[in-house]
């Protein structure tokens, strides 16, 4: 990645998580690892994000709430499933009340696997996510372009 | 002339609250004259999976009931079981374990302190917090190889030992850290914009704290001089530990009861480097476990209590666990009866709430 | 050093006497466990004083309803709610009844089946 063709914002959801890769998702904004030298910044307005952070398997009641966020967020959007909970359900796919991985509710972009996601992973993601959501933002102007 | 009181919602998702949570709060003008709590948006059902697993296989379960105080839920299933099947942990065992859980006391409080900063809106402090902190999870990386889930403890002791490089090399740290968090907790301590939001804010007095079952920190906070580690637990009964108390009972004496005890833990870590035997880490457990045991144990957010009934086959019928966070959200509804709204995120806050951990 | 952690069985028609007899000596409830057992569920509430910890052990059949102590002990309505609405333990009367929308699950009573 040569340089950055924007500041993202992002905007983290704990959908059930055990806690372990939401403050894993915070500490990557603090000193050691921070990802606001990136110009990223972690906002908490759906409405001025481009990506979506999902920690934590989805249950019945997150459910909703995931699926209006991702409605709120303006597009192009990336959505980025941290942790292996996020991506399959992971240790607590058996539980009676989770449902399983983010993309059984949205569709997810950049799956970032381990238990908890260690900083360096989770930063890994956010620059995978960030390659994905430039392509779509073309692909986004030239739909506009053709007039569509 | 009829009053009329408005109904806010607060929460699920809330800028100073890292977790949903829902509290219904009920307005005259300003201030808060009810709240009901409303949880369950991250509640998975974990109990339930110990009847479906091996019960060796179900630390793991149990330590990801939640991320902050992991070690401590992998240790309170482990001694619950060893309890129950009469196992003799060994003594090096015993102080590893107790090694894990105070440094997960200092980085719980630490990220404690960070998330209070932050909702002061303090960031430099919240920084300054969380940069410490990070010296804590390195040590946990080099001795455990995870930064927020261990997985080093099994029934019958723990998987990892450390040598006396590595012991060496904590009390460096921990030495270090100690000179290195003054500037931090000076700062909470003494500071003008810390100290008015936090200086008589949301008063519990020993008595209440005592009946609404209040636990750790908010507990010695009123002065009450309780702390589950004293029951003498893996190692502590060989430690010196005297509860760390203030008699403020207000938010201001929670956040230094924290700090004081972040102080402690650092003192308890260098007394188990300094007594810590040679020997095994574990025993190896032979059949099934048959009967149930109640264990408490003190975690960085207060008591916690751990149940184990087993039927004699390696699925066990019930782990129960009963978090800090349940105790304490009633009389934080209390609480919050009386106060103004711009400080209830605040007191939500000085419980330290772990709704992972509440909800399972 | 040894500290109290005793599990006593109880009746039912002694069992509200006994609460309010811990109520009355300085115990508070530290703990509401529900389990299911064989036609019915085991309830198991444990009190503490200081170090000191003991629990009552309430047997009940299936169908049979349980007074509830927030009456005695407020801050137990969080642990009521939830063995009732987990368990299906038919629980009277409780202060702040959430009426089985504490977690709001999707499942009713899981706990109330084994495996």
């Amino acid at each position: 990645m040569a340089k950055l063709a924007k500041s993202p914002w992002l905007l983290h959801y704990d959908g059930s998580s055990c806690n372990g890769c939401d403050i894993e998702v915070l500490a990557c904004t603090t000193p050691k690892y921070d990802v606001e030298r990136f110009g990223i910044i972690n906002t908490g307005d759906p409405f001025q994000a481009d990506i979506l952070m999902v920690t934590g398997g989805v249950n019945h009641q997150s459910e909703n709430v995931i699926k209006q966020i991702y409605s709120q967020m303006p597009d192009p959007k990336v959505v980025v499933a941290v942790g292996i909970c996020a991506c399959t359900g992971g240790v607590f796919k058996e539980c009676y009340n989770i449902k399983g991985g983010v993309d059984t509710v949205i569709p997810v972009d950049v799956y970032v696997p381990g238990c908890a996601a260690r900083p360096e992973s989770i930063i890994d993601g956010v620059v995978k996510a960030l390659e994905i959501l430039e392509k779509k933002r073309e692909a986004y102007a030239a739909r506009k372009k053709a007039g569509a | 002339m009829v009053k009329e009181f408005s109904t806010i919602p607060f929460g699920p998702q809330h800028p100073v609250l890292p977790e949903p949570v829902h509290l219904d709060l009920i307005l005259d003008d300003e201030t808060v004259v009810g709240a009901v709590p409303n949880i369950g948006f991250i509640h998975r059902g974990l109990e339930k999976l110990v009847e479906t697993k091996d019960f060796k296989e179900y630390v793991y379960v149990a330590e990801r009931v939640c991320g902050i105080c992991s070690f401590g839920h992998g240790m309170g299933y482990c001694e619950c079981l060893e309890n129950i099947m009469n196992i003799e942990v060994p003594r090096r065992g015993n102080y590893l374990r107790t090694i894990w859980m105070e440094m997960s006391r200092v980085h719980s409080h630490l990220l404690w302190l960070g998330l209070l900063a932050d909702a002061l809106g303090f960031e430099s402090l919240f920084m300054e917090s969380w940069k410490l902190r990070e010296q804590i999870l390195d040590m946990f990386d080099a001795t455990t190889g995870g930064r927020v889930i261990f997985s080093v403890n099994c029934v019958g002791g723990v998987l990892k030992d450390m040598d006396q490089s590595m012991l060496n090399n904590i009390l460096n740290t921990v030495n270090d850290m100690e000179k290195e968090i003054r500037p931090v907790t000076e700062t909470f301590l003494n500071d003008y914009t810390v100290g008015t939001r936090l200086h008589g804010l949301g008063v519990l007095t020993a008595d209440e704290a005592k009946v609404m079952g209040a636990v750790g920190p908010m507990l010695r906070a009123s002065g009450v001089s309780y702390d589950a580690r004293k029951t003498g637990y893996a190692a502590y009964g060989e430690l010196d530990l005297e509860p760390v108390i203030d008699t403020d009972g207000d938010s201001f004496a929670r956040c230094r009861v924290r700090i004081n005890e972040l102080f402690q833990s650092f003192d308890l870590i260098r007394q188990a480097i300094g007594k810590i035997p040679e020997g095994d880490i574990s025993v190896p457990v032979k059949g099934n476990p048959e009967g149930e045991h109640f264990m408490r144990i003190e975690q960085p957010r207060g008591e916690a209590i751990y149940y184990v009934k087993a039927n004699g086959t390696k699925y066990i019928d019930r782990f129960r666990l009963r978090t800090p966070t349940t105790s304490n959200i009633p009389p934080m509804v209390e609480l919050i009866k009386g106060c103004q709204l711009a400080d209830v995120a605040l007191l939500i806050l000085t419980i330290d709430p772990c709704i992972s951990c509440t909800e399972r | 050093m040894e500290f109290l952690n005793t599990i006593e069985e109880i009746s039912m028609d002694k069992f509200m006497q006994e609460v309010i007899r811990f109520k009355m000596e300085g115990w508070h409830v530290i703990q509401i466990c529900a389990v299911r057992v064989d036609g019915g569920y085991e309830l198991s509430y444990s009190f503490g004083r200081d170090y000191d910890m003991r629990t009552l052990r309430l047997k009940v059949a299936e169908d049979e309803t349980v007074p509830s102590i927030t009456q005695v002990f407020h801050t137990a309505y969080l642990q009521e709610n939830e063995a009732a609405e987990l368990f299906g333990v038919k629980i009277e009367n409780i202060d702040l009844d959430f009426k089985g929308k504490l977690y709001r699950i999707s499942r009713e009573t899981p706990f109330k089946e084994k495996g």
